[in-house]
């Protein structure tokens, strides 16, 4: 090999390895007592609106602490990615907003501060936060590793003026009627459901919820999963259904993934729709509150043996802070500042969902239709999503299975038990 | 391409021994000077192994680990695996293997027609060009844009014509030209392998007629007007002068335009987001999602260095063959 060869192949070998090469990088976590970092993460219609929300408060909090907060909100879809990042290199923000999904994801990297009651104690307190939620906060037996910021839940969002002018006088209690209703508004280019099919999140959260209903479980006892049951098969296939068979869902739908399909009911182009707290969403584009109706997420009309009344997961934002931070007290003070029941309902209201404190539940805000179907969800029937270490890697890969599936239902390919069972048993081989 | 080595010339005609020159007036050439050459290219050094080198070698550490997020904060704490996470990822029997494996054709098929297509309307777009007429300069211009835009920017336009619904794509081909009765899906199933493509070639190319036409400029007209006399064609121009010539070029650009596609991320993440569908789901993204999505840190270096390993085989193969050939025609 000539020399000028080698030179070639040189940058070859460089070219090539920048595969190997990966990282993350964050920004330092504050180093003055005065000044703290905050990632929020995206709850308004935008992350500019959410700065824009958020930003008052803030500055509020410096009023009374003198202590600046620097605030960057996260895309969700970046969040989780940064956060890890974040965990790794020891570097980043002093205080996160987290899915409250991925607390025993997050708590098993040890990055977090884990709040036993002395800890709680400084934030204000055990004893006033929702004990569901405080449940969706960290692995069961251990102290939690964050501390519930927004409370939601599953409700299924309709179109009163559809729903009138197919003749249909009551939203669907059960999953039989949702199809059935959904078949009588699939007409003229408008569609029953709206669903966000090519979002693994959203399709594991639906994951959950059906399985609960079928009663399946994602993970044993011991937190291995048990991805490929016959419970979560039916369970899976059932969601997917209602594209696949009843026809009720957009095919177009197996492409969404940036909240389309608020979109498509906020115009009209779907009738109902499955989400955590649409109100505020709805609102900035332009669906009049009195357009929708909200009520709970149906169930199966005869559960099979051991399915269980449950209809969404408890679902919401959870606050942690980094250990990694130079700034502790400052970081738990904020953390108590922004659970104090003068920002829980300043924020809960702005953003549609509940106060994770108890205390706090008393504005009228609160016992709207939409919070009054949340509050009781979350009282009732809302379980949490399996806290264990592998739940992000089960959003993530079920998540996609799914996403999958409806791509095939969406090109006309068959959804059969089958299929369904194929590519959960893949999804499960590939946790380790 | 061509390079020059002057001063290693110069240096060997200084030390002649017994010549007056010693005596004559020159700057000492002692270690100040040979030390020149280092110190300019240090810095490059530097990042290149911070960079490169360095992360490399730790990817290479860490597909030895089993790293998840348990050990992520401390990886000293990571269990040393050996060669676990090879052993589980090349496993053409379990399904992270399959995958792996489909994942790996899927990018050979997609890498090798996008540079054959980019290089095809490369040298085409350079030949027509390589001749002065009006308005070449805006169409050289305008060939070049897709590789002036940024990348992100471009790809999510892309996504936007090829959605179903409201795509432009399907705007055209089923409401305006009705060549098309159902609308077809352009980012999901089957064709989202010719979307990823089409996307790549029309970012690529640009850079394979920019090469191509510089290329060209190095070719020297009296070649054309003999070949003319001789009474070529231009077909048998474009085989006798013009793609012989342009042979040192072509050698680099289709094994950098080969690897960038192999390892190309930005395009199908943009296009895809973070999974892409099955039919377009290349070993960048792949490897992405085994790191990043699963938190399996161990088991996306292991893929990382088997890809390495393939892609340093694969480059060494091309240069010794072309070098081979080479030394035969010489």
């Amino acid at each position: 090999m000539s020399r000028r060869h080698l030179g070639i192949f040189t940058a070859a070998v460089l070219a090539a390895a920048s595969l190997t090469a990966c990282g993350g990088s964050g920004d330092d976590s504050a180093a003055s007592p005065k000044t703290l970092t905050y990632w929020a993460s995206n709850q308004g219609a935008s992350l500019e609106a959410d700065k824009t929300i958020l930003q008052p408060e803030l500055d509020k909090f410096e009023k009374q602490t003198g202590i600046k907060v620097t605030v960057e909100v996260v895309p969700w879809s970046d969040l989780l990615n940064r956060l890890l990042a974040a965990a790794a290199s020891g570097k980043g923000p002093d205080v996160v907003n987290i899915g409250n999904t991925w607390s025993a994801s997050l708590q098993a990297t040890g990055a977090l501060v884990e709040f036993d009651d002395a800890t709680l104690q400084a934030v204000g307190g055990k004893d006033r936060i929702v004990p569901a939620a405080l449940a969706a906060a960290g692995a069961p037996g251990k102290p939690p590793a964050a501390v519930p910021l927004y409370s939601m839940a599953y409700s299924l969002y309709y179109n009163k003026k559809s729903f009138a002018d197919a003749g249909i006088t009551a939203p669907p209690t059960t999953w039989e009627q949702l199809a059935e209703y959904g078949k009588k508004l699939s007409t003229g280019g408008k569609w029953g459901l709206a669903i966000e099919g090519a979002n693994p999140s959203e399709n594991a959260h639906h994951a959950f919820t059906f399985s609960q209903q079928y009663g399946g479980e994602w993970f044993d006892s011991a937190g291995k999963p048990t991805f490929d049951t016959p419970q979560n098969v039916s369970a899976i296939k059932r969601y997917i259904d209602f594209m696949a068979a009843d026809k009720i869902t957009n095919p177009s739908n197996a492409e969404y993934a940036q909240n389309q399909s608020v979109s498509d009911f906020a115009n009209g182009k779907a009738a109902m729709l499955l989400w955590q707290s649409a109100g505020s969403n709805l609102k900035t584009q332009n669906m009049p509150a009195d357009a929708y109706g909200v009520a709970p997420v149906p169930f199966l009309a005869s559960p099979p043996a051991g399915g269980k009344k449950v209809n969404s997961m408890v679902a919401g934002i959870n606050m942690a802070v980094f250990k990694h931070t130079k700034n502790r007290d400052g970081a738990l003070s904020f953390v108590k500042f922004m659970t104090s029941d003068e920002e829980q309902t300043i924020l809960n209201k702005t953003y549609g969902s509940l106060p994770a404190v108890k205390t706090a539940g008393a504005d009228p805000a609160f016992s709207a239709v939409e919070q009054k179907t949340i509050q009781d969800t979350l009282v009732t029937t809302a379980a949490p999503l399996p806290q264990v270490p592998d739940e992000s890697t089960f959003e993530t890969l079920v998540g996609t299975a799914m996403k999958e599936l409806f791509a095939d239902a969406a090109s006309g390919k068959p959804v059969t038990e089958a299929s369904v069972k194929a590519k959960l048993t893949d999804a499960q081989q590939k946790m380790r | 391409m061509a390079t020059s080595t002057t001063a290693p010339d110069a240096d060997r005609r200084e030390p002649r021994a017994g010549s007056p020159a010693r005596e004559a007036p020159r700057r000492p050439r002692g270690p100040r000077r040979s030390l020149l050459p280092y110190l300019l290219l240090a810095p490059a050094i530097v990042l290149e192994l911070a960079i490169h080198v360095i992360p490399m070698v730790v990817g290479v550490w860490m597909s030895l680990l089993e790293l998840t997020q348990f050990h992520i904060r401390d990886w000293s704490t990571a269990p040393f695996v050996g060669l676990e996470n090879y052993r589980a990822t090349l496993d053409l029997n379990s399904a992270a293997g399959k995958e792996l494996l489909h994942s790996f054709w899927v990018t050979l098929v997609y890498s090798v027609l996008s540079v054959g297509f980019a290089w095809l309307l490369g040298i085409s777009a350079a030949v027509v060009l390589q001749r002065p007429f009006r308005g070449r300069a805006i169409l050289r211009a305008l060939f070049l844009t897709p590789y002036a835009l940024p990348v992100y920017t471009a790809v999510i336009t892309w996504s936007f014509l090829l959605q179903r619904d409201t795509g432009l794509v399907n705007h055209v081909l089923v409401d305006q030209l009705g060549l098309l009765n159902d609308r077809p899906f352009w980012l999901i199933g089957d064709n989202s392998f010719w979307s990823l493509l089409v996307v790549s070639v029309w970012r690529n190319w640009p850079f394979a007629f920019l090469c191509l036409m510089a290329g060209l400029q190095n070719v020297p007209g009296e070649l054309y007007e003999a070949a003319a006399i001789d009474g070529a064609g231009f077909w048998r121009r474009l085989r006798s002068v013009t793609l012989p010539m342009l042979r040192p070029v072509n050698l680099v650009l289709l094994l950098v335009l080969f690897l960038w596609t192999f390892n190309d991320f930005n395009t199908p993440y943009v296009l895809f987001g973070g999974s892409a569908p099955e039919q377009a789901d290349l070993i960048s993204i792949h490897i992405y999602r085994s790191s990043f999505k699963t938190w399996d840190f161990g088991s996306g270096s292991a893929m990382s260095v088997a890809l390495l390993l393939f892609l340093l085989v694969v480059s060494a193969a091309y240069l010794l063959i072309t070098n081979r050939r080479r030394d035969d025609h010489a």
